[in-house]
């Protein structure tokens, strides 16, 4: 392509300069979470000596390792289940198109665009008649319910481009819908299941909002509910909230460096599709 | 998977001719098995819908019915008919916050979406090279941290000692150097320059990505035709990303009108009202005022705003594509 060099330099420099702006809210947390602790630096100064201790002060008024343990349970609670019964029906939308399936992938849909806060109301009032309210399943079961929408037309559409002919050389060899599911198609759905499965545990991860409304106690919330009560704890305490909030970032940092070509990937279809 | 498909085809021929002997008998034989099959497909889709219908349906079906009462959440409920929503054009906190969220629009929507497609349209010449590489990871961290980190991050960096004044001095601005989100005519551009940051990179891989698809061949007959860049990414570009446009204007559109997150962080709705927005004040109304009733109207006024806006958005894409 024949691209002039004014346009391409002027390029760079964008993406540089755009680049800084994306990173420099990270480097300001992280300056200013080595100032000693109790003080009010300016944004962006080293302090005259590096108080690391912070991080590990933070660590422990947060109580990272808790909240590290009750994000991982909520996780594990909610994203096998999701990826079970919305693979589950996906194939059922997808390939076996039963009567009505139309109709009720089309109310699933109209799911997708529902913000939290229209029905949270009713949930906390239902969380709280199953003596659920402030335990972690006040998180995970309405997190479960929400995703629906998402998953559901997430693996339908995979399952829409399996051709037909799999299902049917498969069936005419003796295999059950069961078998036809777990042995053919299950196997041949890795790449759309793990790029959902990498989406459910970021929302989940960063799940805020039910956070904040179902469960009180913070050490039963997820990482980033948590981190909303750290703040109402230690929020006069800059270097300490600013400690304590890179270090609650820190675990999704890292899988998403780790993964971050699926995670990109997944992100981006995930949007195109929803 | 060749054996299959001609075992298959053997069995089609056997079907055949039983097909010929008994027509009645196959032909029940074949319904029961449609019926089975699709009783055993249901029975598929069943968990999915029971945990929709229970943690979503039943909700949102609630959420209506409880808007039409006057209920403090602990005792008897008084039914108020639509007076709940009289309240949302009447009541100034009310109406504001759906105000609020649709200037939102502005910053966690259009200026994303724009400077999204300035700058992928800019790269896009070299979009394979080292520097977009590491672009691609850099700009989509916003994304992925929580956006209450954002938020903390943000509320640091607009702060009258933040880093955000320290550039305004430096580059002889100190005048305007404020307290940004404290301020009254400042507070709710402030939070949109946080949804701005942290939406932006979406909508730039997302729009590249779109870009990266059109077909070079396109622009070099266009510039052989003397077109300029303006023509250039009016007539080809723009068209050919509607699709994704469309994506990013849906998802950052229901980002603003539903907002939470971020403004609970940063300043709580204040200073006075100013950020107050429907995600907020349901949460305020219902569960500090125990005004359910009234907290459930504005629930169903945002679930319906949302609808309203997006689906048109969905038209505008769609159309484009036939």
């Amino acid at each position: 392509m024949i691209v002039s060099r004014r346009e391409a330099l002027l390029g760079r420099a964008l993406l540089i300069i755009l680049m800084v702006v994306t990173v420099l809210p990270f480097v300001s947390l992280f300056v200013t979470a080595l100032h000693p602790s109790g003080t009010y630096p300016s944004g962006l100064s080293w302090p005259a000596t590096p108080h690391w201790g912070n991080f590990a002060a933070a660590f422990k008024a947060a109580g990272m390792a808790q909240l590290m343990w009750s994000s991982t349970l909520i996780v594990l609670g909610v994203v096998p289940v999701s990826l079970l019964i919305s693979t589950l029906a996906g194939f059922s939308l997808g390939q076996l198109r039963p009567p009505g399936g139309r109709a009720i992938f089309i109310i699933f849909v109209l799911g997708l665009t529902l913000p939290f806060q229209g029905i949270v109301i009713p949930l906390y009032y239902q969380m709280r008649d199953l003596g659920l309210l402030n335990t972690r399943w006040a998180i995970i079961l309405p997190l479960i319910g929400l995703y629906m929408p998402f998953a559901v037309m997430w693996m339908r559409a995979h399952f829409v481009t399996m051709p037909g002919e799999l299902s049917e050389a498969a069936r005419i060899d003796g295999a059950g819908t069961w078998q036809l599911f777990w042995r053919i198609h299950v196997p041949l759905s890795s790449p759309a299941l793990s790029s959902l499965a990498i989406l459910l545990f970021l929302w989940t991860w960063n799940q805020f909002f039910l956070a904040v409304v179902l469960v009180d106690d913070a050490t039963k919330r997820t990482m980033a509910g948590a981190l909303g009560a750290f703040q109402g704890q230690w929020g006069t305490d800059i270097p300490l909230l600013c400690a304590g909030s890179l270090l609650i970032l820190t675990p999704t940092l890292v899988v998403f460096l780790v993964f971050q070509r699926r995670f990109v990937a997944a992100l981006l279809q995930g949007s195109v599709k929803g | 998977m060749n054996q299959r498909l001609t075992t298959a085809q053997a069995m089609d021929g056997r079907e055949g001719t039983t097909h010929e002997v008994a027509p009645d008998s196959r032909r029940r034989a074949r319904r029961a098995r449609r019926l089975r099959q699709g009783t055993v497909a249901l029975a598929l889709v069943a968990p999915a819908a029971l945990a929709y219908l229970v943690f979503v349906l039943r909700p949102i079906v609630l959420t209506f019915q409880y808007s039409l009462y006057k209920w403090n959440g602990v005792g008897a409920s008084t039914w108020a008919g639509l007076s709940n929503y009289a309240a949302l054009v009447k009541n100034p906190d009310l109406s504001g916050s759906i105000v609020h969220a649709f200037e939102l629009i502005l910053f966690f929507s259009i200026i994303p979406v724009a400077l999204g497609l300035f700058t992928a349209n800019t790269i896009r010449g070299f979009a394979a090279s080292k520097i977009a590489l590491v672009s691609r990871t850099v700009l989509f961290v916003p994304q992925i941290i929580p956006l209450v980190a954002a938020g903390i991050m943000w509320s640091w960096l607009l702060s009258s000692n933040g880093v955000v004044n320290q550039i305004l001095r430096l580059v002889g601005l100190g005048g305007i150097t404020r307290a940004w989100l404290g301020d009254f005519s400042t507070a709710l551009p402030a939070v949109g320059v946080i949804g701005a940051w942290v939406l932006f990179g979406l909508c730039m891989l997302l729009l590249l990505a779109g870009m990266s698809k059109i077909d070079p061949a396109l622009y070099e007959a266009a510039r052989i035709d003397g077109a300029g860049s303006w023509r250039e990414f009016f007539a080809i570009t723009l068209p050919s990303v509607r699709q994704e446009l469309g994506v990013c204007l849906t998802v950052t559109v229901i980002n603003a009108l539903a907002s939470f997150d971020i403004i609970y962080i940063s300043t709580q709705g204040g200073p006075g009202n100013t950020t107050l927005v429907p995600g907020l004040e349901i949460f305020y109304l219902a569960f500090s005022q125990r005004q359910v009733g009234m907290a459930s109207a504005l629930a169903v006024a945002l679930m319906v705003l949302v609808l309203a806006v997006v689906l048109p958005l969905q038209r505008i894409t769609r159309d484009s594509d036939s």
